[in-house]
């Protein structure tokens, strides 16, 4: 089947299966920073957008996203920098393969709720794994980005 | 001594790699796979133990798109181990690709490979296979001696000095004794006696196994693989297929997580022989499902311990035996063993006798591997569990008892190759952490509400920093135009920040800005031969070859000059940017100048190669204290706070160390309270997705602090020894003790999940 889809702000028309997710379309679209962690929705490595809202893109039929807008952060490299800064000065991102689904994730709860608190602000992401971190820096980093005194 | 005008060293300089991974561009073996790779499935076996009669592949051929189905009719009859080691590896060779024997639910039984999965999975379900269900030996403690033979072929080798039987399931054996044990325990006021179990537990990096290959315009086969361990790749690969080393090169891009698992090739052979076969390229990549049922976890250990003391408290013997189950084949079984004595005897001084025995058993299980920290998080576990079973049982403090007991700087170690403490600040770690958690204050416990109870409890830990007399690690120099360098490096950054923890000591070596250390890593046609990074090696060991290997370029650039400048090398002094006349500093040529002109042919190419090996491992040390919340209803144990103080000697990176030990703590408690294998009685691995085998998340982890206490360490670079591994050892019995504070239960296994504490109290 053909889709239309709005990728990182490009219109294109694609063939695929039906029972293609939307995971395995973008990465074959060239927008490599979506990942795969796990098969049973568990991990949030492939957070992306669809209009605007966080999805797991490895539950998500491609066909869903026909005639919608899909954003990786390919796609949101400006918006992404400053939160990708604090990440980067904490050293938060150690194997980094986390990272770009995190950071998505962190973004659509900056656009839905600004100024969190800290209990919102984990609780929204613990979806988001990282086997890496433990999380600590990962949090130094949110308190700096949201404002948020850190505990 | 201390080094105090580094500019990079002890710095928390952010990772050379930052930008590009938090920009999500391509960089992990995944994100470059050429479109046209062949997509590999492995059919794998449901039954834990069974003889393959009859296998027929015809119909399965037949799928549109198939391109290739293997048997282990059509694989190399030599067999190999998978376990990255140095060669000669101590793990036997008791691995084909494909076996006609069956070893553990999921073993592979056939490789398919076609245009799609879709195709591959058709193909799957079409291959028709007889099987004689065989009697497997699930429980490890049956293993030994049992009619069951796991390994009956001919063509199985066990290697000299690990005490390997196949005749009797063992993988490796051992017993070594100081004194008379016996003896000492008998007259030993105090005595525990008990025993521990630590579980399969999994690495669980988020990057699962993936690997593909194709071969190159020379005939080579390359594999490109998420591994901490390219050069054994190189082998293994060469191995299981039985061709020359030659004609395989491996490389390696950014890894998303290892913690040992790509340690182990678990599963680059598959690809490969289909690019053998049919010279397409061919990709596999591990479902997670896959990563829990064929990766490579930890070792199911049960550790048996006696530990006596006078009536003081001190300590006079201890009797430790361990009997580690390797799976159904044995990656890592006798070296993984051995640390569940070394470093956990070696952190107590003083003690008349010891005996430090084991026997690593075969079991129908899926074949266990590397997971940081070695078998000495188990050891650590049960030896830690010892003594704080041994304060409660004298009513003393357990941090006065460990006071009394530790080993300090300048003693000889109890079991440690014959090595001493050279740097050693266990003590000051001991003390931090106590201030930290307010031990004090709260020792045992105290209750925050009707029938919850917050309580405390501690342990040390130490590690290696790479394994004495066999790791090594080399880099090369070259000196390029403008004056920048490549460190070309053979370690394996797999997030441990290692190519910028070697640059910043490069940099400062060299007198240079890091902008002008270009790292590149690692390929093994290019980059110099590293053991790979495990064994908590590539700071400690690497790091050194590249402070001898600056030693020997700086000289080499000063040489250089000597011709240009017709100055003798004496006179001339190098300050990073320019060499130049001691005496007449306006004498002298820039960094950039110098290779201008030797690239303009009036000298040599400047290039240093530099390996080190060390003869001694100097461990890291430290002290953990968890206080954890139980509610008594419920049985829920929750993590409230961790707190670590570590000693790796000089901290190379402020950032990286501190990040390494929180995410290693936070897979201790997770490991503590969470993580639980559960196989069914026919041996199928029931936790086997992120919902079932559950890893910390952001919000049930508690908070974690850490601290470094820091030492200087000569033998290192830059006085450093190692982190990556220690930080796991500290959760697991300082939580159990928690827990015993709390509510008077003891548990001896992990996970201490609510169900079981809820039962105790039931039983209480
Ligand atoms: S890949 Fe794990 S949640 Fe989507
Ligand atoms: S940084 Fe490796 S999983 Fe998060």
């Amino acid at each position: 089947m053909k889709i239309t889809v709005t990728l990182n702000g490009k219109r294109i028309e694609a063939e695929i299966t039906p029972d293609m997710m939307l995971l395995d379309f973008v990465r074959s679209q060239g927008m490599k920073s979506v990942k795969r962690g796990c098969d049973t929705g568990n991990c949030g490595l492939c957070t992306l957008w669809l209009d605007d809202k966080p999805v797991l893109s490895c539950s998500t039929l491609a066909a869903r996203a026909n005639g919608k807008k899909v954003t990786t952060l390919e796609g949101v490299q400006e918006e992404a920098k400053e939160f990708s800064d604090f990440l980067a000065g904490e050293g938060a991102d150690q194997c980094g393969f986390c990272s770009p689904g995190f950071i998505m994730a962190v973004l659509a709860l900056k656009k839905e709720n600004p100024n969190p608190t800290a209990e919102e602000m984990k609780e929204y992401l613990a979806g988001n794994l990282c086997r890496c971190t433990g999380y600590q820096s990962q949090y130094r980093a949110l308190c700096k980005y949201f404002g948020i005194q850190e505990v | 001594m201390e080094q105090t005008k580094n500019k990079y060293v002890g710095q928390a300089i952010i990772k050379k790699d930052a930008k590009a991974l938090l920009s999500g561009k391509p960089a992990y073996t995944d994100d470059f796979v050429p479109e046209n790779a062949l997509v590999v499935k492995l059919m794998r076996s449901p039954h834990a133990y069974a003889k393959i009669k009859k296998i027929d592949t015809s119909k399965a051929m037949l799928v549109p798109g198939v391109e290739i189905v293997v048997t282990y009719k059509d694989v190399p009859k030599k067999r190999f181990t998978l376990a990255g080691q140095t060669f000669p590896e101590p793990s036997p060779y008791d691995r084909l690709i494909l076996d006609e024997y069956v070893r553990f639910v999921g073993d592979p039984v056939a490789i398919v490979a076609g245009k799609n999965e879709a195709c591959c999975q058709k193909a799957m379900k079409l291959i028709k296979v007889e099987y004689e269900v065989l009697e497997p030996i699930l429980d490890f403690k049956q293993s030994l001696d049992n009619t069951i033979l796991i390994h009956q072929e001919d063509s199985f080798v066990g290697h000299d000095g690990q005490g390997t039987d196949q005749m009797r399931n063992l993988c490796a054996s051992s017993e070594e004794i100081e004194g008379d044990v016996e003896g000492v325990l008998a007259q030993c006021d105090y005595l525990v006696e008990e025993s521990y179990h630590i579980k399969a537990v999994s690495q669980a990096m988020m990057e699962p196994f993936t690997a593909y290959t194709y071969m190159d315009v020379y005939g080579r086969m390359v594999v490109q693989s998420a591994t901490q361990i390219p050069f054994h790749v190189r082998r293994i690969v060469s191995h299981a297929l039985d061709v020359p080393k030659s004609k395989i090169r491996v490389i390696k891009p950014r890894i998303g997580g290892g913690f040992g698992a790509k340690q182990t090739a678990v599963c680059e052979v598959y690809p490969a022989i289909v690019t053998y076969l049919t010279t397409k390229p061919a990709h596999l990549t591990f479902t997670r499902e896959e990563c829990f049922t064929n990766g490579s976890p930890r070792h199911e250990m049960e550790v048996k311990i006696r530990l006596g003391a006078d009536k003081n408290g001190k300590f006079k013997a201890v009797d430790l035996y361990t009997l580690s189950n390797t799976g159904a084949y044995g990656e890592h079984g006798p070296t993984t063993v051995g640390l569940t004595g070394t470093k956990s005897l070696s952190m107590y001084y003083g003690l008349e006798a010891h005996r430090f025995a084991y026997d690593v058993v075969y079991t129908n299980r899926l074949s266990s591997g590397a997971y940081r920290g070695y078998g000495a998080t188990q050891g650590i576990f049960a030896l830690e569990s010892a003594v704080n079973e041994l304060a409660h049982k004298m009513k003393i403090d357990p941090i006065k008892l460990r006071e009394m007991n530790m080993v300090h700087e300048g003693d000889k170690f109890t079991h440690y190759y014959g090595e001493s403490a050279t740097s050693c600040a266990l003590d000051k770690c001991v003390e931090r952490v106590k201030e930290m958690i307010e031990w004090d204050k709260k020792y045992p416990c105290y209750e925050v509400a009707p029938n919850k109870v917050r309580a405390v409890g501690m342990a040390m830990a130490m590690q290696g920093s790479g394994i004495s007399g066999v790791d090594v690690g080399s880099v090369a120099l070259k000196l390029n135009d403008d004056g920048f360098y490549t460190l070309m490096v053979g370690c394996s950054d797999m997030g441990t920040g290692c190519d910028t923890i070697l640059a910043q000591m490069a940099a400062d070596c060299l007198g240079c800005d890091m902008e002008n250390i270009v790292v590149f890593g690692v390929d093994t046609d290019q980059s110099p031969y590293d053991s790979g990074s495990y064994a908590s090696s590539t700071t400690y060991v690497t790091g050194m070859a590249v402070v001898k290997c600056c030693e020997m370029m700086m000289k080499k650039i000063q040489k250089a000059a000597s011709g240009i400048l017709e100055l003798p090398m004496e006179e001339l002094a190098f300050d990073g940017e320019r060499v130049f006349a001691i005496s007449d500093e306006t004498k002298g040529i820039t960094l950039p100048d110098l290779v201008t002109k030797l690239q303009a042919g009036t000298g040599e190419i400047l290039y240093a190669q530099s390996s080190h090996t060390s003869p001694v491992s100097p461990p890291p040390f430290m002290a953990g204290a968890a206080e954890v919340e139980v509610d008594l209803e419920t049985g829920k144990v929750t993590p409230i706070d961790y707190v670590a103080c570590v000693d790796c000697g000089t901290v190379i990176n402020a950032n990286l160390a501190r990040v390494q030990t929180e995410g290693g703590l936070v897979q201790g408690i997770g490991m503590s309270l969470f993580e639980d294998i559960l196989y069914t009685d026919k041996g199928y691995l029931m936790t086997n997705n992120f919902m079932q085998y559950k890893i910390p998340t952001r919000i049930d982890m508690g908070k974690v602090r850490v601290d470094f206490v820091e030492t200087y360490e000569k033998s290192g670079p830059f006085g450093a020894k190692s982190i990556g591994e220690v930080v796991i050892n500290t959760p697991a019995p300082a939580i159990a003790d928690a827990v015993y504070n709390a509510t008077g239960l003891r548990f001896r296994s992990m996970p201490i999940t609510a169900e079981k504490v809820f039962m105790a109290l039931q039983e209480k």
